[in-house]
């Protein structure tokens, strides 16, 4: 195959790849419409996707808020700004660390796993067996799974940034001496409701794409123990990637939200 | 020598609906593709009410894909599907998914849904589909266990400590729960040890006998197309194929199966390998001339 002709199938496959997503997703909506799942089905997977992954995300939090402190003390105290440390930490953690770090843990514990499943269950014939007994895939698998995700990630989030910060705090007061008085004042000082919104916004849309992907890609698996090892592993590269990219166009267009209002006369900052 | 012994059914439909040989579902110039791979090509059959119908042919010939489409579980590539003479993909998507519950299906692995117990496995259909109330779905539940065989006591199991022949029980109970109109089998004795298969070759004819269900058999078994075929359709595969030759190979009762005498007939029933079938033709050429 010759390199035009490769780069021309890779476009195409993309192509392919982002318009069967955007179908996914529109059969999606239009059952997350008609029909909410039952109890039955949605608590456990809220469950699984929720209060299974708090672990997970405050040892990350964690480890992340103190990683921040020591890195910041560094570069701030050769300016002789280190009691402003708290709005560093704080600033970073809610503005971006935070929901993507969530998002980065929900994609690798839950995505790969939501993939893994729905791809084991179209190997064996579950899926058709669904069918089969009158219940739609979409209905019974997809939704649960994309509510558990769109509406456990913004408290997860807000866990991380939790755990993170009191990481930050304890390296930055206990570690380095910095008074705690003046680690909190720079935190509210810099860090805005309007930034909390955003974030727990940007968390939603990281719950949403993970979700979604995690699943198409299931329905997608190809046949065989091979095809749903590599179903899980492209869900996970295609829900970072899809992070990264969301969380770019959501800065930008932030920027341009908070411009607007100040524009308008409001200001969020 | 264990094919010999074994009696042939009788080929009749049963009396009560022999009179109403009414189509329930039909593949009308079907072909199926999977990527590059052409499975069915321009298939024509129809499934009768009543009747027990065994698909056969070796594997990867498109027996499951046919059963699939059949059932409204695929889409064809190309052609049309028919339910009761009437186009499937005209229909509406309700009305598709209430037709489908008319159906049952016992799949290859049986398919039962991992994360439920055998309890919850045979209730979903009716929890799903019916506003029926607990009390009335566990005494469908276990009236179904007991239909397949099965003791009370395997309800709470899961399907992952439940041995091969008891999946397909659960399976098969799991598909008559909602009381279908037609069943499909895919390879129900497949895996099974000979005692199983007989007993599930057994659910099967029980099944027809007091439901009066039409069935439709897919299976390598030669066993179960002698216990419970009204008529057997073989199926070849393409890459086997002239382009202009027909998917199907023979369509009879299971009697006239078992006496053709096409070597691609013979071969199958017997279970000879290709090596030996030509080298039978040939002699049995030989004797002819």
């Amino acid at each position: 195959m010759t390199p035009i002709r490769a780069i021309g199938q890779f476009v195409i496959d993309c192509v392919v790849l982002l318009g069967d997503l955007c179908t996914f997703a529109w059969t999606l909506c239009g059952w997350l419409i008609v029909r909410m799942p039952r109890g039955r089905v949605l608590w456990p997977i809220l469950f699984e996707v929720g209060v299974s992954s708090v672990p997970v995300v405050c040892v990350t939090g964690l480890f992340i808020g103190m990683v921040l402190a020591v890195q910041s003390y560094d570069t701030l105290s050769q300016m002789h700004f280190q009691s402003q440390i708290g709005s560093v930490i704080n600033g970073t953690l809610v503005k971006e660390l935070g929901p993507v770090l969530a998002a980065v843990m929900l994609a690798g514990r839950v995505g790969s796993a939501m993939a893994a499943e729905i791809g084991t269950m179209k190997v064996s014939e579950q899926i058709d067996a669904l069918r089969a007994l009158g219940a739609d895939p979409i209905a019974y698998l997809v939704v649960p799974r994309f509510l558990a995700c769109f509406l456990m990630i913004p408290a997860l989030t807000m866990i991380a940034e939790g755990v993170g910060i009191f990481g930050g705090w304890f390296v930055s007061t206990q570690v380095y001496g910095i008074s705690s008085h003046f680690f909190w004042t720079y935190s509210d000082r810099f860090v805005t409701g309007f930034d909390v919104i955003t974030g727990v916004f940007k968390s939603m849309s990281f719950g949403a794409a993970i979700a979604v992907i995690a699943c198409q890609r299931g329905f997608r698996c190809g046949s065989g123990a091979e095809g749903v090892g590599r179903a899980a592993t492209e869900s996970f590269v295609a829900s970072f990637i899809a992070i990264l990219a969301i969380d770019f166009a959501l800065a930008l267009l932030s920027i341009q939200l908070v411009k607007l209002l100040w524009m308008l006369g409001i200001s969020v900052t | 020598m264990m094919l010999s012994m074994t009696s042939c059914r009788d080929t009749a439909a049963p009396e009560s609906l022999a009179a109403n040989d009414v189509i329930t579902s039909e593949l009308s110039r079907v072909s199926q593709s999977f990527g590059s791979q052409q499975v069915l090509r321009d298939l024509s059959l129809e499934v009768r009410r009543g009747e027990t119908l065994v698909l056969i042919g070796e594997s990867g010939c498109g027996k499951s894909v046919t059963t699939k489409l059949l059932a409204g579980l695929l889409a064809p590539t190309s052609g049309d599907v028919l339910w009761e003479g009437r186009l499937v993909r005209n229909r509406r998507p309700a009305e598709v998914q209430r037709d489908r519950l008319k159906m049952g299906y016992l799949f290859q692995g049986a398919a039962l849904f991992d994360s439920l117990n055998v309890f919850e496995n045979i209730a979903f259909g009716l929890r799903e589909n019916t506003q029926m109330r607990e009390p009335q779905i566990r005494e469908i539940v276990l009236d179904r266990l007991r239909e397949v065989g099965l003791p009370e006591t395997v309800r709470e199991k899961r399907p992952s400590d439940l041995s091969g022949g008891m999946k397909k029980r659960v399976g098969l109970a799991r598909a008559l729960a909602m009381s279908p109109q037609i069943m499909f089998y895919d390879e129900p004795t497949t895996g099974l040890d000979p005692v199983m298969s007989g007993v599930i070759n057994e659910l099967i004819l029980q099944t027809q006998k007091q439901r009066q269900v039409t069935s439709v058999v897919v299976t390598h078994d030669m066993t179960t197309v002698r216990e419970v075929a009204d008529r057997v359709i073989m199926f070849y595969s393409l890459g086997k194929l002239e382009p202009h030759e027909p998917q199907i190979v023979f369509e009879g009762s299971n009697q006239e199966l078992f006496a053709s005498d096409d070597p691609r007939i013979v071969q199958f029933v017997r279970g000879l390998p290709a090596s030996r079938r030509l080298h039978q033709t040939s002699e049995a050429a030989g004797k002819t001339t």
